[in-house]
């Protein structure tokens, strides 16, 4: 009940922002909020992998970075439908995780931490290297995607696309965790001897899960490029894949709401923390560390009764 | 002339590869006994470069400033693991990645606010900064054949405290198996701090040694740890041998990668193409290989449990 509650308030909330932020002559807290649910959105699916899969990915950036890069590098060809980019983006996504998947999943514990940080690292030093691309210094995108009846150039409009794409996606991310599907995926991670006893290879379902989440993050990726208008490779830097991280542990792993509850606490707090000092990255690093000692169940865990 | 050039590049990549080695020893080592790993060892790497050059102008002297930073690192490694580390030992993976992730956002922006976010660059003393004629018409600087040497005299220094000493007996058979050494009256507590700050001097000498070579910036630790990672997993967790082959191989790949794909590549294909196409082979290359490894034996060449 408490859990129904809270969704009707945080979406009347969400859906209530531009006209009041307007109305109070804040443009720019549309603006932020926008950046919030599309990183909510890679937080989202992260937290599939992460979160009920137990696949520590220090790697998620590398699939916004393509996403953001397939829609740029289409636009830049002249190629600007909507639909036709976002697949893109979402199927070059997959593709990438499936073969970084293939080959990390196979190993597990640490090595799947460094393996999947060292294959986005060199998604990342590839994006460098793209000179045509704009190499280290990135590359402006040409033009938005274009959708029919929405224009992604106004800023409200395209607010209401991110929040619509980011409640889906978090219902999506529900539906799948509650399928057989999901319960498999998240018996593998609680007890993988006796889910192999019962009879199921871990693999294929871990392998499918990381595939998912990376089409998902692809996605976040082809929003991201169209609110950012500037596509650099730091998108893929592992800094962007910590903070992914950041938000799914902040907000609660294997939770419903969590990774929107963490992108939501992490980016405000590095707002304030900005508006604070030049040097917030002095007291944002050991707020961290405060928060992995000391606050494991992440925000909703306040919320809801944790599923693990 | 080729011949030449191929030789000076494999002892550049020989000589990155020993800095790598540096690198890989004390992360493999502390993930090996303690099950721990710990992102911030760039962090040190970086910390050592920047007190080394720092020393280096205080007191005008480039071995004292080597001195500073050796000693400075191994002092803020250990209370870094005193401080901070200690606490995540029992935690499992995730939470170690996390809270080492906010030490290096912790440290980058420390040591910008100290120094500056701009680069800086040491001076070598008159007796460093010259040549060396190998051979004829061979003129290879000897700095880089000192941190050659420096490097390899480590890993000698290394193999024999973990083969050769009651330390190392300790430590390899705390690789091994933590539990039994503790229940064997080992003080497990003091045997983690000793081998993290170990780890931490040999990350602030790869440090100090990189300084004249590469800009001394902030998040130069984060662009080796990662290369550090390859070779970990090349080599194999915990493995001190491993991580010498790893990093001999890494280095050496890497540097000759980016000195002749290119050129390689124009023979086979446009000259466009192989512009295009060989930079971004070059920086791919060592994950490639990583993979290749990774298919063959999935828990590294030399696996040490």
């Amino acid at each position: 009940m408490r859990g129904k509650l809270f969704w009707i308030a945080a979406i009347t909330v969400l859906a209530a922002l531009p006209p009041v932020a307007s109305a109070l002559g804040e443009p720019f807290y549309i603006d932020l909020v926008r950046r919030i649910m599309i990183l909510a959105i890679a937080a989202a699916s992260l937290n599939l992998i992460l979160g009920y899969g137990g696949m520590v990915s220090f790697g998620h950036a590398a699939y916004l970075g393509i996403g953001a890069y397939s829609v740029s590098i289409l636009a830049f060809y002249g190629i600007t439908s909507g639909w036709l980019q976002w697949a893109v983006a979402i199927g070059a996504s997959a593709l990438v995780a499936l073969a970084i998947g293939a080959v990390s999943i196979r190993a597990s514990g640490v090595y799947f931490i460094m393996i999947t940080l060292a294959f986005t690292q060199m998604l990342y030093y590839l994006g460098i290297s793209l000179e045509v691309f704009g190499g280290d210094d990135g590359m402006r995108l040409k033009a938005k995607s274009a959708l029919p009846l929405v224009d992604l150039g106004d800023a409200v409009q395209f607010y209401y696309v991110a929040l619509v794409l980011m409640i889906t996606c978090v219902f999506i991310i529900f539906k799948i965790t509650n399928s057989r599907f999901g319960m498999v995926l998240r018996a593998s991670k609680s007890n993988e001897a006796r889910s192999r006893a019962i009879g199921f290879s871990p693999y294929p379902y871990r392998l499918a899960a990381f595939v998912i989440a990376g089409a998902m993050c692809g996605l976040a990726g082809a929003l991201y490029a169209n609110h950012t208008n500037y596509i650099v490779p730091g998108f893929m830097s592992w800094v962007q894949s910590g903070d992914l991280m950041f938000m799914v542990i902040l907000g609660g792993m294997g939770t419903t709401a969590g990774p929107m509850l963490g992108a939501f606490a992490l980016l405000i707090v590095e707002e304030i923390l900005k508006g604070w000092t030049e040097h917030w990255q002095l007291w944002l690093g050991p707020l961290l560390i405060l928060s992995v000692l000391f606050f494991k169940r992440g925000l909703a865990g306040l919320l809801e009764r944790r599923d693990a | 002339m080729t011949g030449t050039l191929v030789f000076e590049q494999l002892l550049n990549g020989l000589q990155y590869g020993v800095m790598l080695f540096l690198m890989a020893a004390g992360l493999t080592l502390v993930l090996g006994i303690m099950n721990m790993v710990n992102l911030a060892h760039g962090s040190l790497y970086m910390v050592g470069a920047y007190l080394a050059v720092a020393g280096t102008q205080w007191t005008g002297s480039y071995a004292l400033g080597a001195l500073i930073g050796f000693a400075g690192t191994l002092v803020v490694g250990m209370v870094v693991e005193v401080v901070a580390l200690r606490a995540l030992y029992q935690r499992d993976h995730l939470d170690q990645v996390l809270a080492t992730f906010g030490l290096i956002l912790f440290f980058n922006e420390l040591v910008s606010m100290i120094w500056g976010r701009g680069s800086l660059y040491s001076a070598l003393p008159a007796w460093l900064a010259g040549h060396v004629e190998l051979f004829a018409g061979s003129r290879y600087p000897v700095y880089r054949l000192a941190v050659l040497g420096v490097g390899l005299l480590t890993a000698v220094i290394l193999w024999y405290v973990v083969t050769r000493t009651r330390l190392g007996m300790l430590i390899r058979a705390g690789a091994s198996n933590r539990t039994m050494v503790a229940a064997l009256g080992v003080n497990i507590r003091l045997l983690y701090t000793v081998v993290f700050g170990f780890g931490a001097a040999l990350a602030g000498l790869a440090g100090l040694m990189a300084g004249p070579i590469y800009a001394v910036q902030p998040g130069m630790g984060e662009l080796i740890l990662i290369q550090v990672f390859v070779v970990i997993v090349i080599g194999g967790i915990g493995s001190v041998r491993g991580a010498l082959v790893g990093a001999i191989i890494v280095g050496v790949v890497d540097t000759l990668g980016r000195a002749f794909l290119k050129p390689l590549l124009a023979t086979m294909l446009s000259p466009t193409a192989a512009e295009a196409a060989g930079p971004a082979l070059a920086s791919m290359l060592i994950y490639l290989l990583m993979a290749v490894v990774l298919a063959v034996k999935p828990a590294g060449l030399f696996q040490s449990r």
